[in-house]
């Protein structure tokens, strides 16, 4: 299978297989308006199997999402057809409105307008504690589609 | 102060702290210097589930500084019963008055007030999760009856599981050198794994876990008493079973050390006898004395915070 290369935009590889749908819809990418490119399955070195999306003419995303979702993706700017830039994605410090707190005593289970924060305390055991409610939640794993909004 | 809101504990540093206690100190020596220290100012005080204890103090509290006090006592009589937000609320209500209290059965409410607010928010205790005057309570009692908060045995008894009180009481004095703690609990109700785990041993401190009150008491300066909840069982029997096994009479009293501080965040069950109040160490009803100066403090400098603001 062949996908061009792109002149200007991002390459999003290296992504965990399965997760790359998410990726696109928690980056809110249009596609209506922007080209997107979304390869499943495609075989790799590194992991066996991976997704890679590549998104023409977008450079601005959300790196704290991706970072959480599927933090050993790896992220590449295009500019002139060429990689202009690396990003390596680390887990975000805070996130708002990705995960939402699941207990039922936090505040967010009545004010639906409150967004859901949450802070990173454990980087790796993957730790995070909501704002609200102290409460802790593990984006490990399958975990993180569980609790995403 | 620096942060403008009181939503936990640990908002406030041990200078902080200190400040706030000189003042309450201060005012209690002279009461009569303060009756106008907060004239003209108008504190609300929302409390989404009635605690009269609570809004009582905060209430008197304000009082006695000359200010005024609006609110409701329970959901049910509010704007909130007709389905607004806490965040509406909070922005409302910050257009009439100088400072918002906050009581709330969901954790983390005041922090959505606080969030929308124009004006200081103060958490009066948001459910099983923070109630931080409680621990200024405590704190202030034991520093005014003993001197200091360092150098001491302190004594936690009955439902260290659950109440957040005393998980808050841990974390605030272990912040203070010298604190031993001697946890007395029946094996069901001892403190959870993460205040084992990110207090007490993550800063090394002394403590031991015991279950039964008679052979600790000689050592203990201070002995806070909490209530074992109903609600917390799912059984009758195994609450019968356990509510009798940590009650403090004049027999246990006895065994206790002459200095030895009897306090408890009230109401009382059956905790302790009632045969206790007059000994001369039963200091819980003095607590709440305490805790109106010290959220007399309280409300006086963050009113004045937020005018520097
Ligand atoms: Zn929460």
């Amino acid at each position: 299978m062949l996908v061009n290369t792109i002149q200007r935009g991002i390459v999003i590889d290296h992504i965990t297989a399965g997760r790359g749908a998410k990726i696109i819809e928690y980056l809110d990418i249009d596609t209506k308006v922007n080209t997107v490119a979304f390869i499943m399955n495609a075989s790799s070195k590194r992991h066996g199997r991976k997704d890679i999306v590549k998104i023409e003419n977008v450079i601005d995303i959300d790196m704290a999402v991706l970072g959480l979702i599927d933090h050993q993706a790896t992220v590449n700017i295009i500019e002139n057809g060429k990689i202009v830039r690396k990003i390596n994605l680390q887990l975000p410090d805070k996130v708002m409105n990705v995960i939402r707190c699941r207990n039922p005593r936090c505040v967010t289970s009545i004010e639906t307008n409150a967004p859901h924060i949450f802070h990173l305390i454990d980087e790796e055991a993957k730790e995070y504690r909501c704002e609200y409610c102290d409460d802790i939640v593990s984006v490990k794993g399958g975990l993180l589609d569980e609790i995403m909004h | 102060m620096e942060s403008k809101n009181l939503l936990e504990p640990m908002d406030l540093t041990v200078e902080e702290l200190e400040e706030l206690f000189d003042l309450a100190e201060k005012i209690m020596e002279a009461p009569e210097k303060y009756t106008e220290a907060c004239k003209g100012k108008l504190m609300a005080t929302l409390f989404y589930e009635p605690s009269t204890r609570t809004r009582f103090s905060f209430e008197a509290a304000m009082l006695r500084l000359g200010g005024q006090n609006i609110g409701f006592s329970e959901a049910g009589s509010s704007s909130v019963a007709k389905g607004e937000s806490i965040a509406d609320t909070a922005s409302t209500v910050s257009c009439y008055a100088d400072l918002i209290v906050m009581r709330h059965p969901k954790e983390g409410a005041p922090r959505v007030a606080a969030n929308s607010a124009r004006v200081p928010v103060i958490n009066a205790g948001d459910g099983g999760h923070q109630h931080p005057t409680q621990t200024l309570t405590d704190l202030m009692t034991i520093r005014s009856l003993r001197g200091s908060l360092t150098h001491m045995t302190v004594g936690l008894c009955g439902d260290l599981k659950f109440g957040r009180t005393v998980h808050s009481l841990i974390k605030a004095l272990s912040r203070y050198e010298g604190v031993r703690f001697v946890l007395i609990s029946p094996e069901e109700l001892r403190v959870p794994d993460y205040v084992r785990k990110e207090i007490l041993d993550k800063k090394g401190l002394d403590y031991r876990e015991v279950e039964q009150m008679d052979e600790v008491l000689p050592e203990l300066d201070v002995l806070y008493m909490t209530r074992v909840q109903k609600e917390r069982f799912f059984n009758e029997e195994d609450y019968i079973r356990l509510k009798d096994r940590f009650i403090l009479d004049e027999e246990k009293m006895a065994l206790a050390g002459e200095k030895m501080m009897v306090l408890h965040p009230l109401p009382r069950v059956n905790e302790i006898a009632v045969e206790v109040d007059k000994d001369p160490r039963a200091l819980y009803f003095e607590q709440a004395r305490y805790g109106m100066y010290i959220r007399m403090a309280l409300i006086m400098t963050m009113l004045q915070g937020k005018r520097r603001g």
